[in-house]
């Protein structure tokens, strides 16, 4: 069991009143908040441990490295990687996606395919569509059922002797779907192609295993998950990371730099070109230890409790549509009710102290499937209550009324 | 009435609510009453795009004073567009060029007035006045 007062008092920001309200939370899928041990990980870092890493002889800066590179090791475990020159730190899931787009494109020849979801974010379509442009790729979709879950056996039909690539959320940010990659991958790697997975949205929320999934890359941003924003990881197989070229060059990551010819670094500093954000990662490894103390594992069966909580008490209006019904859900729900406007609906749920989301949520092709122009997004996490959701459905009535639904 | 009573109007009738729902419900009932543009003259050129909202707004010009009408897809903008387009309607373009539009601060609406708020409230003022800009060079 969660000791929610505990883990409440761990989060200052939510003792936080908005217009004399008490703060409602309700918008965790587009960043979470920061516990103390956090914000203090940082500070420690800045007043006692600041120095440029990997090139100083002197003691800060070893210290500053061993930092670092032990930020990389908490990562890799937490994920289960098989070694930590496989973790890249980046500045989140949108670079890590350009970089393999970027460095593994490099391997690609125009008419090679790469398939995608219809339920990606704009960071995981706009970068191919980028390649494709360089390149001339092609972009195949794997679309979705009504309720928002893949259909995957038109998988098979799309993959051709030509798919270099797929590239897939693991849990859908504008619908909640948490999708079978596992079986995706085996899929793929069935016909030797590697699988590329957006993590942003399930590493926070539910357990993952790298090397059980077999994902080749795996991606995620430190934001979502309790850490500070501008820090985020690539994971990718050894093989890869050693097969795809560099993707920025700059300092850090060269062996040596003559005029004729450079040569690159190992890895995984290969892909780390210039100053890394060394204060980030030992921040980032501190809120997974704060997770890991917790335990993923119940982490994600409270928040499904909130899920089915809050889809309870929502279902109980007479008009409500949810986008995104699918059978496995991770904790956020995308609504409507009647025809208010999500803007609308979204503004009248501040004034009430809650904080949602309205609009696309970086998914426009979803929202253009469902043929809205968007929707009101409550996602949770663990510091959470049902009390809030009882706050929260109270505001959408009230708000109800006021559009006249 | 001039614009400065007709925006003094507007102040007094929001002075009595000091609860924030009670005067987002003034603008709501406004917007939902202001369907005024008819579907022909929702083109792009009238179009003023917020991130999250769509406001239409035309203008004519009758007997040298500028009519404006406005809708919104959303209830809260289009009550805030319709208040604009109350107070500036019926005024030659130079009054409306001169006006100091100072009802939306005194309201409590300031935050909207952000240029990254998302309903584009500032891009709204100044379509407005940019009607009464190109009536007034024609005239
Ligand atoms: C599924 C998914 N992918 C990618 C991103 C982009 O993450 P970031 O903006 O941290 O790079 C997000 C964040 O909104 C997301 O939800």
């Amino acid at each position: 069991m969660l000791d929610l007062n505990q883990i409440r008092a761990d989060f200052p920001i939510l003792s936080e009143t908005v217009y004399g309200k008490p703060l409602v939370y309700f918008d965790n899928a587009a960043t979470t908040q920061k516990p103390r041990c956090v914000v203090q990980k940082i500070e420690e870092g800045y007043y006692k441990r600041n120095a440029n890493i990997h090139r100083g002889v002197h003691f800060l800066s070893q210290e500053a490295t061993e930092a670092h590179e032990a930020s990389r090791e908490e990562v890799r475990a937490f994920i289960n990687a098989k070694c930590a020159n496989e973790i890249v730190f980046t500045r989140g899931t949108t670079e890590a996606i350009n970089l393999v787009a970027s460095s593994f494109g490099e391997l690609l020849q125009a008419g090679d395919e790469i398939i995608l979801t219809q339920m990606e974010h704009h960071s995981n379509i706009v970068p191919w569509q980028l390649l494709r442009a360089r390149r001339g790729v092609v972009l195949k979709v794997i679309p979705f059922n009504k309720k928002g879950e893949l259909k995957l056996d038109e998988l098979e039909n799309l993959i051709s002797s030509k798919t270099k690539l797929i590239a897939c959320t693991h849990v859908a940010n504008s619908l909640g779907t948490i999708n079978p990659i596992k079986e995706i991958i085996r899929q793929a790697h069935a016909h030797s192609i590697p699988v590329l997975v957006d993590g942003a949205q399930s590493v926070p929320h539910i357990k993952v295993d790298v090397l059980d999934l077999d994902a080749d890359f795996f991606v995620f941003s430190g934001h979502k998950i309790y850490a500070p924003t501008g820090i985020g990881v690539l994971y990718g197989k050894e093989e890869w990371l050693e097969k795809i070229p560099p993707y920025q060059g700059g300092g850090e990551m060269i062996d040596k730099v003559t005029f004729d010819q450079t040569t690159f670094a190992a890895l995984p500093f290969k892909f780390e070109a210039g100053t890394p954000d060394f204060i980030g990662s030992t921040a980032l490894a501190e809120a997974l230890r704060y997770v890991n103390a917790i335990g993923i594992e119940t982490i994600a069966a409270y928040e499904h409790d909130l899920l089915v909580y809050a889809t309870e008490q929502l279902s109980r209006f007479d008009n409500i549509r949810f986008i995104g019904e699918a059978n496995h859900k991770s904790g956020l729900i995308s609504f409507l009710i009647g025809t208010i406007h999500p803007y609308d609906l979204g503004t009248v749920l501040d004034k009430l102290g809650i904080a949602v989301r309205t609009g696309h949520h970086c998914a426009q092709p979803v929202m253009q499937a469902f043929g809205v122009e968007g929707t009101v997004r409550a996602s949770f996490a663990f510091y959470n209550t049902k009390e809030e959701i009882d706050i929260f459905i109270a505001a959408v009535e009230r708000a109800k009324k006021m559009f006249k639904q | 009435m001039t614009i400065n009573e007709k925006q003094d109007e507007i102040i007094s009738e929001f002075e009595f609510l000091d609860d924030w729902l009670d005067k987002y419900q003034q603008i709501i009932d406004k917007g939902m009453a202001s369907k005024g543009v008819e579907p022909k003259d929702k083109v792009p050129e009238n179009l003023i795009e917020g991130c999250q909202s769509k406001v239409w707004v035309v203008a004519e010009l009758i007997d040298g004073k500028v009519n404006y009408r406005a809708e919104s897809n959303t209830d809260i903008a289009g009550g805030i567009a319709a208040m604009l387009v109350d107070v500036l309607s019926g005024h030659t373009p130079q009054e409306i060029l001169d006006a100091e539009l100072y009802f939306v601060e005194r309201i409590g609406l300031k935050e909207h007035l952000s240029p990254t708020r998302a309903n584009g409230m500032l891009a709204m003022m100044k379509q407005i006045k940019l009607f009464a800009l190109a009536f007034s060079s024609k005239a």
